[in-house]
Order: C-alpha cells, then structure tokens, then sequence
C-alpha cells in the first residue's frame, strides 16, 4: 500500500518535469482550464442565464461537447480489439494509449455534464433516489462511471505491473478487456438512446441515430488516437510500430463511409418525404424561415469529412502529413456533426413551431474551453508518466532521471 | 518497502525549494482567484443547510414537510419581503381533473397567460409564461404554421383563430418518464408536478416534452414585492429557486380546495372549462360525451389531459328530428345503414 502512494507520488512529482515545450503546453493549458474554471464559478454564481441557452433551444454547448466526447471515449477500444480479439500483439502496449484517451474522455463528459446542471449542488439527489431503468439518463450515468472504472482498473493495473517489473496476470486484466469493449459499445448506444427516445423531437427520433453514433465516434476517436501517436512518436524516445497507424486508419476508413452513407440515409428519408417533421433538417442543411444559422457549420462538416474520405481512399493516405491533416479535418468534421449538426437542430423550432436559434455566450465557451484544456491535461499528465513506466526507465527500483528528453 | 530512497530528495537545494515553493504558492493562488465568484453567493439562494438536507416530496412526513413549509415561508420573506402563507394540499380520491378548450370561442386576448402569471409566482424577469398562444391561419391545424407573436391592436383577428397550449398534463407523459432523480411525477388526480427543492436542473423533461409545456428558471426569479402571491403551496406556487424546472399544475393549490383555475377564471369569453373527468355530471365530462374534441399531438401517445373541442352546428340539446326541422342547415343524408335499421323495423 505504501508502496502504491509512493509510486502515485513519484508521477505526481514527474507531471511536472519535462522540457520547456512539454511545460509550455502544460502551462497554457493550465491557464486555459483556470479561466474556464472561473467562468464556471460564475455560471454557478449567475445561473445558466451566462449561457446562451433558453427554453427554447434547452441544451447547448455543453450536451454537444458531452456527445461528442462519449464517443472518442467508446472508439478508444478500436486498438483494444485487434490485440485482444485478432491477437495482434505488436499493438498491445499501445492499448494504454487508447484507454487513457478513454479515461481523460470520459472525466471531460462528466465535467461537461456537471457544467449543464441548473443545481450541482444536488448531484447527490442521483444517489438518493435513481429513476432507474426507466430514464436513460440514469443508465447513462451508470455506463459512464463503469466504463471510467473499467478503463482505470486496466491501464492503471497494467502500468502497475510494469513498475513493478512484473509479467501482468491475465486473469485481473483480460476478462474486464472484454467487458469493456462491450461496455464501449453501450456507453455511445446508450447516450444515443438519451436522444432517439424522445418522440417529441422527430429529428432525433429515428432508429439510426445509434448507429450513426457509432461509426462517427469510431472515425474520430481514432483519429485523435492517431495524432496522438504520431506526437508520441516525435517527442519521446517511445517507438510507436508504423503497423499501428496502419491498422488504426483501416478501422477509420470503414467508420467514415458508414458514417457518411449513414448521414445520406438520414438525408434522403428526410427531404424525399418531405413531411412536417423535417423541419429540424431543413432548418440545419438548408435554413428555414429566413433562419439559417446552422447552415454554414453543417456545410463546413460534410466538406471536412468529405476532404478526410478522399485522403484516405488515395494514396496520400500514406504520408503522415496528408494523414494527420485528415484526422484533423474528421476530428472538427464530425464535432460540428454532433454539435451543430445534432443536438441544436432538434430544438430548432420548438414543438409548437417557434424558431429561436441558439449562439453561446463568451462565458460558455469559456467553460467547454476550460474543460477541454483540463482534459488534454489529464491525458498529457497520464501519457506523460506512462512512457517511462512502458520503457521501463520508471520502476520500483529505478528512478527515472527526470532530466529532458527529445 | 521504503528501502529504495530516491537520492533526488537529498539534493533540494534552498534555491530550487524557493522556487518550487513560489511556484506552487502561484498556482494555489491562481486556483482560488478563478473560484471567486462563488463568494458572491447566498447560501440561503440554494436553501442553505436544510434545504440541502430536505428529503424528496414522497419521502417526507408531516413533520418534515412542517420544517421544509416553514422554511418557505421564511425564504419568501427574507427574498421578497412578504408574510406568505404555504400549505402542502393533497389530492381527493375519486378526481381526476381534466381541461376543456373551445377553439370556437378563444379570441386570443392572452388574459389567460397573464392571470397565470400572477397567480403562480412565476419570474417577471426573465419572463415565465406556462400559456403559449398561437394565432392560426385558416384552414390548418399545424401549429408550426402559428404565430407565437402576434401583436394586433384588437382581437380576435378575422382571417386567424387561437389555440393557446400549456400544460396538457398526460396521462403517459414523456417529461417525469426520463427524469433521473424522481423530481417530477403526476399526481393520483392526474396533474403532473415537480418538486423545486429536488430538480438538478439538466432540463432532460424539457427536451422530452412534445407540448412545449415545461420552463426553467436559468437564473434567480424576479418578482417585485406587490405583486407576490402569498398563498402558496408546496408542489405549485410557491416561488421558485434558480436552476430548477417549473410547469403549469392546474393551479392545484386552487382547484384541489373547489376553485377554478385562474386562467380559466379571467376568461371573458368562457372558452376554458374544468373539472372532474370521473363525475359523470360535469361540464367536462359532458363536454367529452357531446362535443367535436381532439387532442394535440395525438400521435405521440401522450394521452394528454388537455382537449381542444369546436362548438357543434346545432344546439347541444337538439334531438336529431329537430335538427331536420332546423332552417338553414343543411339536409340530412340518409346512409346505407340507416336504410337497413329502417327495413328491419
């Protein structure tokens, strides 16, 4: 046990080395999270009026964010499954890498969710009295918190092993692999749920919203773990295997053409049909009554899904320049796509037919910024003290010198 | 276990111990300057202790609810200046209470909207209406075709007709269906409410509802002293803190002691009617048996209590031979099976 403080203490001690770039980023990022913190501290203070969401248009930023994030956190299991299921062992230390995005992503949804209560004060109130099975809220909040624990039992159990020098045993890791890659599956299926069960918003409820999900979050998530190895790759001495960006762009490959053609179901039975309740979709893809302020992001999203598709279906494919513009096109492409393109539309009009459209306010954005730039810390800090740990320059008994590297 | 010290310990030097202490002595610094804002809060604004220890509507017993309607009350004093009188009133068995619209006869004044305001506490600023009304174009009744903001100098407008909506107060309602804490749930005579002091605020039963019917408080109501109304019960008006939901309840502090609604009160054309669907000699009872009626939406399954009807051709007490006697209506068409009772007499 003492043992374990000791270990926490000495990554602790070890987020705060690194040469004058990593506390570059580390200090911009602090300061990023810090004014978010503040503005939240005023949300608090002021009531979500500092938002730019009303009764009409009930959930913002913050939702959109959330969504977003439950998916990198599911599609983190994208490089568990080849090493565990198509035993691709060349790839196993990399699943760490993905399960800490999964960790990070998810700590970022509950703190974007804790952002979107009127009263956080009673958060406790879901202990006292869950209005479980029946809101998918309460299910929600249940595969969130699973898949947190799941994720930091694995890595944080693996990692341990390595510092202790010691071969990991398979019978406390492997079997929660497993629950966890369903786990990952329930977490953006459930959140879709949150949205697709509602009948009074024909925009949100159509049966292929889970799916669509999915393949989205299976091409983002990736992509950011692709950016992140590749940064990994250049600034430590780890070696990332070039078979693991290989096999990462295959799976984001299949996930965006579904993604897209998905995206063209949802357009055609739409507009073909033409009913009263594409009003939503028109309004997003078209503008609806003189009111088009969506127009331009959904347009901006499906040209960068567009760009990444066709990188990643020539052979520019291959060069890591054309590769990572991709995932960072895909990364914004489909965040507008959750954002934007989901969750504002649906409020857009009312139920009864208002159309009030929804801009956020500085201090939101302050607040998603804020959370953001705490979750790249988290993930810097966790990838941060796991490299040496992996490489083994960090154990029980060595102590990594903390001097620079690169 | 402790026998593997590091040796970087021993080197802390005075310099890099000034260093690191400046440092963290900054960042503990910067953190507590970003929480400020919180200073500025009244712990009172979020119920202060026992509102935070305050157990859910269901849970509690009468002396528990004694505490927490005392608290209101001195809440209500200490925000507004007022001695207000709060009960918690409880639902008669055998009611079941249900809403009337004539369509015929609404004129859009929005005098209801109004009266409810003022009767429910609701927030001056920002401005909280529980009643929408619509001024409809002839010849539909798509509500996206309505016009929320109508502003005319009198009315009713010829060429439009009204259909104010608010709470239809469902039988199978979407809104308490996905609540994670149990905060909003319907009543045993049918009206759906919500506990104030129990809603987190995540607005998920707004989202949910297909009437539009639910609001939130995004910051502290606004009420000016004169115009509080002091009698005020628990699951309705009382006024409300920030970051929770709110709907209409029927006025359920009024009609669950025999009164009627206020927005029905305040109508001058008695276009809304109300009362108890299970009494066979109500008006609303009656209204169902006689009159055209529909409900809103009635494709999403909410089976609200809410219904919209439209005045008959003929008088409601007109036999059918009278109305063939009737000038200026028009014929009646014999049908086939008409024919066929006929010919079997």
């Amino acid at each position: 046990m003492k043992e374990y403080f000791r270990f926490l203490w000495r990554c602790f001690r070890l987020s705060f080395h690194g040469n004058w770039m990593y506390k570059t980023w580390m200090l911009i990022l602090s300061v990023i999270a810090l004014f978010g913190l503040n503005a939240w501290a005023k949300q608090i203070a002021g009531g979500l009026a500092t938002t730019g969401m009303t009764d009409q248009v009930s959930w913002g930023l913050y939702i959109a964010n959330f969504t977003f994030l439950v998916g990198m956190a599911a599609a983190a299991v994208m490089l568990v499954i080849p090493v565990y299921i198509y035993k691709n062992h060349e790839l196993h230390d990399l699943v760490i890498f993905g399960e800490l995005l999964a960790v990070s992503a998810v700590t970022m949804c509950l703190m974007f969710i804790t952002a979107d209560l009127g009263r956080p004060d009673r958060a406790s109130h879901l202990l006292l009295r869950f209005n479980w099975p029946i809101s998918v809220l309460t299910w929600d909040v249940i595969v969130l918190n699973g898949y947190l624990f799941l994720n930091l039992h694995i890595c944080g159990y693996l990692i341990w092993c390595a510092y202790n020098e010691r071969k990991p045993a398979r019978i406390f890791y492997i079997p929660f692999v497993f629950i966890a890659i369903f786990w990952a599956i329930s977490i953006h299926t459930v959140t879709a749920f949150l949205y697709s069960g509602l009948g009074g918003r024909p925009f949100w409820n159509s049966a292929v919203l889970a799916p669509r999900f999915l393949a989205s979050a299976f091409a983002a998530g990736p992509s950011f773990l692709v950016l992140t190895l590749l940064l990994i790759g250049r600034f430590t001495a780890y070696e990332i295997p070039k078979k693991a960006i290989a096999t990462l762009r295959s799976i984001i490959t299949v996930a965006l053409t579904i993604n897209m053609f998905l995206l063209g179901c949802e357009v055609f039975t739409e507009f073909y049909t033409d009913s009263a309740h594409a009003a939503s979709a028109k309004y997003l893809f078209l503008g609806l009554n003189g009111y088009s302020a969506l127009v331009p992001w959904i347009w901006t999203a499906i040209s960068l899904n567009t760009f990444a598709l066709i990188v990643l279906y020539t052979p520019v494919r291959l060069r890591t320049g054309w590769m990572s513009t991709a995932c960072v096109a895909m990364i914004i492409g489909i965040w507008i796509e959750k954002g934007m393109g989901l969750i504002v539309p649906g409020f857009i009009p009312t139920p009864i037919g208002e159309m009030v459209e929804y801009l956020p306010t500085q201090n939101e954005t302050l607040v998603c910024l804020g959370i953001w730039a705490a979750g790249l810390l988290l993930y810097t800090i966790l990838v941060r003290v796991t490299i040496p740990v992996l490489t083994g320059k960090l154990t029980r008994t060595r102590l990594y010198s903390t001097g620079d590297e690169s | 276990m402790s026998t593997t010290q590091t040796p970087v310990k021993k080197n802390i030097s005075r310099r890099s111990f000034l260093r690191t202490g400046t440092q963290v002595v900054a960042g503990m610094g910067a953190f507590v300057a970003a929480l400020k804002p919180l200073a500025s809060i009244d712990p009172d604004d979020f119920g202060g202790v026992q509102g935070f220890l305050q157990k859910h509507y269901k849970e509690m017993d009468d002396e528990d609810m004694d505490a927490a309607l005392r608290r209101i009350e001195a809440d209500v004093k200490r925000r507004f200046d007022v001695d207000a009188v709060a009960k918690d009133i409880k639902p008669t068995t055998g009611v079941e209470f249900v809403y009337a619209l004539n369509l015929s006869r609404c004129v859009g004044c929005r005098k209801c909207v109004h009266a409810c305001v003022a009767e429910n506490n609701q927030s001056r600023s920002p401005e909280i209406q529980y009643i929408r009304v619509l001024e409809m174009p002839k010849g539909t009744l798509d509500i996206e075709k309505g016009n929320h903001h109508y502003d005319r100098p009198s009315v009713p407008d010829l060429d439009h007709f009204y259909m104010p909506i608010q709470c239809h107060q469902c039988a199978n309602p979407p809104c308490t269906k996905v609540c994670p804490v149990e905060a909003t749930w319907t009543e045993p005579d049918g009206i759906t409410v919500v506990d104030y002091d129990w809603c987190i605020g995540c607005r998920y039963c707004e989202a949910a509802c297909p009437y539009w019917a639910r609001r939130f408080n995004f910051t502290t109501p606004e009420i000016p002293k004169e115009e509080v109304n002091p009698e005020i019960s628990y699951l309705s008006n009382r006024p409300r803190p920030q970051g929770v939901m709110e709907k209409c309840t029927f006025c359920l502090h009024r009609t669950r002691e025999g009164k009627l609604p206020a927005c029905l009160e305040v109508c001058p054309v008695g276009a809304r009617k109300f009362g108890n669907v299970l009494d066979p000699e109500s008006e609303v009872a009656q209204i169902l048996r006689t009159k055209r009626v529909f409900v809103l939406k009635e494709e999403v399954g909410t089976l609200p209590r809410f219904f919209y009807y439209f005045d008959e051709r003929y008088p409601r007490d007109a036999s059918q031979d009278s109305y063939e006697e009737m000038p200026d209506m028009p014929g009646v068409i014999r049908t086939h099976g008409g024919a066929k009772e006929e010919a079997s007499k």
